[in-house]
């Protein structure tokens, strides 16, 4: 193989001129931490409205949530990307539509809110299957106490659904991690983006993917770390979550 | 508002999104579904081998591959392809590959991972006296896995399988990154070339979902129809 390798270039300052070729992926790491979070919050927000919906008896409610888990699931995330990017600021009203396209760090919130929908689908499918997983009478049990169904909901049925769901939730997570990189196609600096920019400037392809494809190992690691120990936290003795 | 779209940008360019774009998708996903399915089976027998060594890089490869975005892959086989040709011809500049070549073995190096997942729960969904009824039989390994396991580990998993290629299909657009013409790279270029970003993006969005919507509702059928009592 007749390519240079080069492993000091990480300490070598950066064309940006702010730091070495190091600061600039470290910026790109910072970049995918906060994006995947804030994504992350609100495909938590919205998967959770969503998968109530699909849980609840009603058929209105449930055809909805059908419906937002079909619209999310069946494009790919680089369509939705560039829908939420070029298309909605054109379809809205002339103010609002410049207001949206002179956004500073416009990437970044489009990244959030579009990544963010495109798992609250995955999340919504999640939930709605922990709480069916419950059994009947834990629902019946909250009614016959007087609960209401929001009450139902918020005291009884979440809290045990959740518990039952964080490990396919951790694996949705670390998809949003994973996906965060697709934001690259709409120019946003995140890890894979500035790897690909150092490889640019530099000419050191492999050093630079490199260390991005060890910085996303770590992040998946602390991850599932982090989430093994939620898991045992809130695990309830003597249920199918506890030991 | 719609009365400033132009739809007929669309009409003009059918023919070089289907033929040309929807062609490349599709064949990237056949090709890539079947090379990952048999590389995936591969691999999930490897795991399942009771050899340690053989077991831990099967293993090791799955979760690695598993654990990076798509995206970040796909630019890795670009520059590394034609390294590894030049070192498996002998020759002594790297090898061009083509933008086919280099995204069919990407994504079959990629999906392989997840498709040995799907197996390997497959295969451990035959019960325990299968293969033992086959080794009384005589059969060997070899036999045991091609007339017994796999065919019924294959007929289990394959509502999994469609549904894991249609998450194939759609990713297939990530190629995008590489600027190759695929459904959604020639309707971008058509975008930019004609400045019709709207119509464009409106409309492949409307082909993938409609596309990805009847491959579900199959799927969701066929489900239902080999679906085995116990």
């Amino acid at each position: 193989m007749n390519y240079t390798w080069n492993w000091h270039i990480f300490l070598e300052p950066n064309p940006t001129g702010a730091g070495t070729y190091l600061d600039m992926l470290l910026a790109g790491l910072k970049v995918t931490i906060v994006t995947s979070l804030s994504a992350w919050v609100i495909a938590l927000i919205f998967g959770t409205i969503v998968g109530i919906l699909r849980s609840l008896p009603s058929r209105l409610a449930t055809w909805i949530g059908f419906l937002y888990v079909e619209f999310f699931r069946n494009m790919p995330l680089l369509v939705q990307l560039f829908l939420w990017f070029f298309v909605l600021p054109e379809l809205l009203p002339r103010t609002a539509g410049l207001w949206l396209k002179q956004m500073p760090n416009a990437p970044f919130y489009t990244a959030a809110v579009g990544i963010g929908l495109f798992m609250s689908a995955r999340v919504a499918v999640q939930l709605a299957a922990g709480i069916g997983s419950l059994p009947r009478g834990q629902k019946m049990a909250a009614t016959a106490l007087g609960l209401t169904t929001l009450q139902t909901y918020r005291y009884v049925l979440l809290p045990m659904a959740f518990r039952i769901i964080l490990p396919p939730l951790t694996s949705e997570f670390l998809n949003t991690v994973k996906n965060s990189a697709v934001a690259i196609t709409i120019g946003l600096i995140e890890l894979t983006g500035a790897a690909r920019a150092m490889q640019e400037f530099s000419f050191q392809v492999f050093e630079a993917f490199s260390a991005a494809t060890l910085m996303y190992l770590v992040i998946n690691v602390i991850v599932v770390i982090g989430m093994r120990l939620l898991e045992r936290a809130v695990a309830i003795p003597g249920y199918i979550t506890g030991k | 508002m719609l009365a400033n779209f132009d739809f007929d940008v669309i009409r003009r360019s059918l023919s070089y999104l289907f033929i040309d774009g929807m062609t490349f998708t599709l064949t990237l996903t056949a090709l890539s579904a079947t090379g990952g399915l048999i590389f995936g089976t591969l691999i999930a027998l490897m795991r399942l081998s009771g050899y340690r060594v053989m077991g831990w890089i099967a293993g090791l490869y799955v979760d690695f591959m598993r654990s990076l975005p798509l995206v970040l892959v796909i630019f890795w086989f670009y520059f590394l392809v034609p390294y590894i040709g030049q070192w498996v011809t002998g020759s002594s500049r790297p090898i061009k590959v083509g933008a086919f070549a280099s995204s069919l073995i990407t994504f079959i190096m990629f999906e392989a991972a997840y498709f040995s997942e799907i197996m390997r729960a497959g295969i451990q969904s035959i019960s325990r006296g299968q293969p033992a009824a086959a080794s009384a039989l005589g059969l060997t390994y070899a036999q045991t896995m091609r007339y017994v396991v796999l065919p019924q580990a294959f007929r289990n998993m394959l509502p999994v399988l469609l549904t894991q290629t249609i998450v194939l299909f759609q990713d297939t657009s990530l190629v995008y990154v590489l600027s190759i013409p695929d459904f959604l790279g020639a309707a971008s270029k058509v975008a930019q070339r004609d400045g019709r970003l709207v119509e464009m993006y409106l409309f492949a969005a409307l082909i993938y979902f409609t596309i990805s919507c009847i491959a579900s509702y199959c799927v969701r059928r066929l489900q239902s129809r080999i679906a085995i009592i116990r």
